[in-house]
């Protein structure tokens, strides 16, 4: 069921916002509050957002089940093929293999008030992303099948 | 039967109250919880991680596995919702 234009028009807005607002809770778990989970969550209800405007079946069309299944299975394999990389490494399962290498996340973190670099923490923005990738597969596929019942006046 | 269920919200709750004052204090330093590792991700949470949030470095860092335990939650939650309320075809 398609909201009136008013409703679509800030819908339309609003996503890109919201997208990049959710993308850079995830990208930014290492340095300030937040992290794989709630930015995938907030990325999560972009896509609601946007079955609230324009109604399930226009959504459903573009948005498929099939690609979000892919998205939230490669999710989880991202999250678990990091931390076995330490484990082929030779150290321990989750061991934070990049931090402090000076490869990618790798820098040395400054002492003292800083702003915070994005370029630190290891594995762990890796897996903040793997996090999020997941979340955000997980709840859109939940709610997407959740709407799939429900008969639409047309 | 609901007289039997107050009754044991009554006893539960004298229970709870009568354990409470075995609790450590609010904000009492000498608790477990605060005197066996708290402080020592809060002192090396930095340098172990390169991490400056430590609730992420515990979380995805020192208890990654909690982490992945929650990620299966996820996992094991859509796979239930799409079980349960596919129509027919396949997955």
């Amino acid at each position: 069921m398609r909201m009136s234009k008013v409703v679509r028009t800030a819908a339309d807005i609003l996503f890109p916002f919201v997208l990049i607002f959710g993308f850079y809770i995830v990208v930014h778990g290492h340095l300030t509050p937040g992290g794989g989970f709630q930015g995938g969550a907030v990325i999560a209800t972009a896509i609601v957002l946007l079955i609230a405007a324009y109604g399930y079946d226009a959504i459903a069309r573009r948005i498929t089940k099939d690609a979000l299944r892919n998205t939230e299975a490669l999710g989880l394999i991202a999250f678990i093929a990091t931390a076995l990389v330490a484990l082929a490494l030779g150290a321990g399962f989750f061991y934070n293999w990049l931090a402090g290498t000076g490869l990618l996340f790798g820098m040395p973190v400054g002492f003292g008030p800083n702003p915070g670099d994005l370029n630190t923490g290891g594995t762990i923005p890796l897996m903040n992303l793997a996090v999020g990738i997941e979340v955000l597969g997980a709840l859109s596929l939940i709610v997407l099948y959740m709407l799939s019942g429900t008969q639409e006046a047309a | 039967m609901k007289r039997l269920a107050f009754l044991t919200v009554i006893i539960i709750g004298i229970l709870l109250l009568w354990a409470e004052s075995d609790l450590p204090r609010f904000g009492d330093p000498d608790t477990p919880s605060r005197t066996y590792v708290a402080g020592e991700y809060l002192e090396r949470s930095l340098e172990d991680t390169g991490t400056e949030n430590v609730v992420t470095a515990i979380l995805a860092g020192y208890r990654g596995f909690d982490t992945l335990g929650e990620l299966t939650v996820v996992f094991t939650g859509f796979v239930a919702v799409t079980l349960l309320i596919r129509r027919g075809g396949r997955l």
